[in-house]
């Protein structure tokens, strides 16, 4: 995976964002370099929730941030509406967030314990809404409505009086003052209990549909992805695998650490049959130093030398699907030998680096 | 897992082949406002070389439970009350010392966060090995390869030399990994596994679930695994007890647990979860409200103010954990899903306007994967 290529950008006109060859590195000293997100490439079109999907240290996280230039990127460009973030100075930029929005993992500690839910979501309008109290108030009212927090109540409340999912809610409305084009949730459904998670996913759902908005979907969880984005991308190690709409993804993963993801996740029935074979560890190789080539040939059981002299590029399988592989699990439009070689070999010993 | 096919599990009645039976076990927390009433009349029976998978939401008090079933809740204000008979001997009442001989030599348990578990400051080989020279008197040496053996069989490579790593030099599956061979260097009959990959990566996760099944099955141990996942337990566990606030509210084999659930709650919480092999965008049948406060709960059933179906009754009357007409499914309700019943109280409610009825009804017609109110999945 070690997917670079842009095969799978759109035409420029019809997408809010575009993330091309996005490089984050962060030193961590005596001249290392932590890889963290390594020239990936992504687009997300207007009213789309594009879902992005992998284990923890994949870089997905940090993609999120660098789309805000939390922290600047090391390299590459981030168009929002036709604008290169990445070429902003800082005080352009900072006007240009109140169009991106985030939410966080941890909704408790992402409120201000010491500040009341009347301030904490008002503060974006305090900066950059009306200058009257009263005009904040009344937008303040209508997001807390929207996102099911009766306004008069909570006004003068602290965060520790609410439940997680109360305080999702309120973080929700705290980024909806802006009216924001895009809103990028990272994990925000991780930290909540199942029934919890499901109010807010219909809440994000039905807010997105009645805003207008756009979101970046950051999880970890397959089955949250899936049913709220409209296409996902898989990432492993810094790059990404494969991207492509969401049912025609889980019906038919193209690469390897896709379907390693899907075979994972436990499924709520007990009729699903599971491979009892996978114990040995495979974990994830170091950012640090990253394997050559396509970075996840170290676990991958189909992995040959090929893989660990040459990167995979994205390629089409059909109009909305594309796979950085070597050896994908179905045809690839421009390489169909490659998928009827090995159709369904199973995903059991990874192979040796 | 392995079930032995005709070890009944009734409601408080012991036999022959149960490991663990408790009956009306109760811990209660003092705090200033009143008493946190966290575990409140729990009973069942475990029957040797079996799985109990026991599931609920945070405050459901499945994790209090487990710890009391071990002697583990030491702070002075838990109260425990009823019985825990493992093995024939009764332990409830037992000081901590007591305790001392049956922890790690019979019983184990694995904790949901291998980060905090194992003491940063002490070499991985030392907390392998400690308790195994407590319990069996044995010498350095042997206890030493003993443990390498142990690391060895879950499969952590270089075992030799991991013996002198402390934890933060590993990551969390192995992490994880070092606690299930602690937790089984004894050769423990009953397993604890609270949450045990909660914190883990979704693919970490599955070797860890392997891990614990493999070594489950070739030790013959009995296990209970407590987790907050039904994805979790659905594969992995013969029998299932859902818990709410404190109590069992449905339990039965697996899959007559998936497939002919009775109570409500297991309903609302299978609804909610989204599943790979639904459509995008399928809407979500999410459980309005939230738990009851463990200290006043509300008089009759303590789903009642959550429930769809919920009646006057159920208001008024707090249903007991009966058996069902099926083998070992019981579960606690007064009118059941998927009886005439139930689809009587569901009409009637949505007559009523009651709001959590018209937000189910709502769902359901969004949904094509739920045909009937009645229906289990």
């Amino acid at each position: 995976m070690a997917g670079s290529g842009k095969a799978h950008l759109r035409p420029s006109e019809s997408v809010l964002l575009r993330a091309e060859d996005l490089t984050v590195e962060f030193p961590v000293g005596g001249g290392r370099v932590v890889h963290a997100v390594s020239g990936i490439s992504f687009d997300v079109a207007k009213g789309e929730t594009l879902g992005l999907v992998g284990e923890s240290g994949c870089g997905k996280s940090t993609t999120g941030r660098a789309i805000l230039q939390l922290p600047r990127p090391t390299g590459g460009s981030i168009t929002l509406n036709d604008v290169d973030l990445t070429r902003l100075d800082s005080g352009t930029m900072r006007q240009r967030r109140t169009d991106v929005q985030m939410i966080f993992q941890d909704p408790i500690s992402s409120l201000n314990p010491r500040r009341t839910i009347g301030d904490i979501v008002a503060e974006p309008l305090q900066v950059w809404g009306p200058k009257r109290p009263d005009d904040q108030w009344d937008i303040v009212a209508r997001m807390l409505d929207a996102v099911g927090i009766d306004p008069e109540a909570a006004r003068r409340k602290r965060p520790h009086e609410f439940s997680g999912g109360q305080c999702q809610r309120i973080s929700i409305a705290r980024a909806l003052v802006m009216e924001p084009e895009l809103i990028i949730c990272d994990e925000p459904v991780s930290a909540l209990d199942v029934s919890v998670q499901a109010q807010i996913l219909n809440l994000l759902e039905d807010l997105k549909a009645q805003h207008g908005l756009t979101l970046v979907f950051i999880a970890h969880d397959l089955a949250v992805v899936k049913n709220i984005s409209d296409r996902v991308a898989v990432m492993y190690l810094g790059k990404m695998c494969e991207l492509a709409e969401s049912d025609e993804l889980y019906a038919s993963p193209a690469h390897p650490y896709t379907r390693l993801l899907m075979e994972s996740h436990p499924e709520p029935d007990p009729g699903v049959a599971i491979d009892e074979s996978m114990t040995e560890l495979g974990e994830l190789p170091s950012p640090i130093a990253p394997p050559s080539g396509c970075r996840f040939r170290t676990r991958c059981p189909l992995a040959d030398e090929r893989c660990a002299r040459e990167e995979p590029q994205m390629r089409r399988v059909n109009d909305d699907h594309y796979v950085a592989c070597h050896h994908p699990l179905v045809a690839v439009d421009d390489d169909l030998s490659a998928a009827s070689r090995q159709p369904t070999l199973p995903l059991t010993a990874p192979a040796t680096a | 897992m392995t079930v032995t096919s005709d070890a009944g599990v009734a409601g408080g009645g012991s036999r022959a082949g149960d490991l663990l039976v408790v009956d009306d076990l109760r811990t209660h927390f003092r705090v200033p406002t009143g008493d946190v009433k966290a575990v409140d009349g729990v009973s069942f029976a475990l029957p040797r070389g079996t799985t109990l998978g026991i599931v609920g939401e945070s405050g459901s008090g499945k994790t209090v439970l487990s710890r009391s079933i071990m002697g583990l809740n030491t702070a002075g204000n838990a109260v425990t009350t009823g019985s825990v008979l493992y093995d024939g001997t009764e332990l409830i009442g037992r000081s901590s010392k007591e305790m001392k001989a049956l922890w790690g030599a019979e019983m184990a348990m694995i904790f949901q966060d291998p980060m905090t578990s194992l003491n940063p400051v002490v070499k991985v080989g030392r907390q392998l090995t400690e308790h195994v020279r407590f319990h069996f008197g044995t010498n350095r040496s042997d206890a030493r390869a003993a443990a390498i053996d142990m690391l060895q069989s879950v499969r952590i490579p270089e075992a030799a030399e991991r013996m002198d790593n402390y934890p933060h030099h590993m990551s969390g599956g192995m992490r994880q990994r070092v606690c299930i061979a602690i937790a089984l260097a004894c050769s423990p009959k009953l397993l604890f596994a609270d949450e045990p990959t909660t914190a883990l990566d979704v693919t970490v996760q599955h070797q860890i679930l392997n891990l614990l099944s493999q070594q489950q099955r070739e030790r013959a141990m009995t296990m209970i695994l407590v987790t907050h996942d039904l994805g979790v337990v659905a594969t992995r566990a013969a029998e299932i007890a859902v818990m709410y606030a404190g109590k069992i509210v449905e339990k039965a084999p697996t899959p007559v647990l998936f497939a002919e659930m009775r109570h409500p709650y297991t309903q609302s919480l299978l609804w909610s979860i989204p599943k790979t092999s639904q459509p995008k965008h399928t809407r979500l049948s999410a459980i309005a409200g939230r738990p009851p406060d463990l200290i006043n709960p509300p008089p009759g059933c303590k789903f009642a103010p959550r429930c769809p179906y919920a009646q006057q009754r159920c208001r008024d009357e707090e249903p007991q954990l009966v058996d069902g007409p099926g083998a070992r499914h019981q579960f606690a309700c007064h009118f059941p899903v998927g009886t005439p019943e139930n689809r009587e109280a569901f009409d009637r409610n949505l007559a009523s306007g009651l709001p959590q009825t018209l937000t189910v009804a709502g769902c359901l017609a969004a949904r094509e994967d739920i045909v009937e109110i009645g229906d289990g999945a």
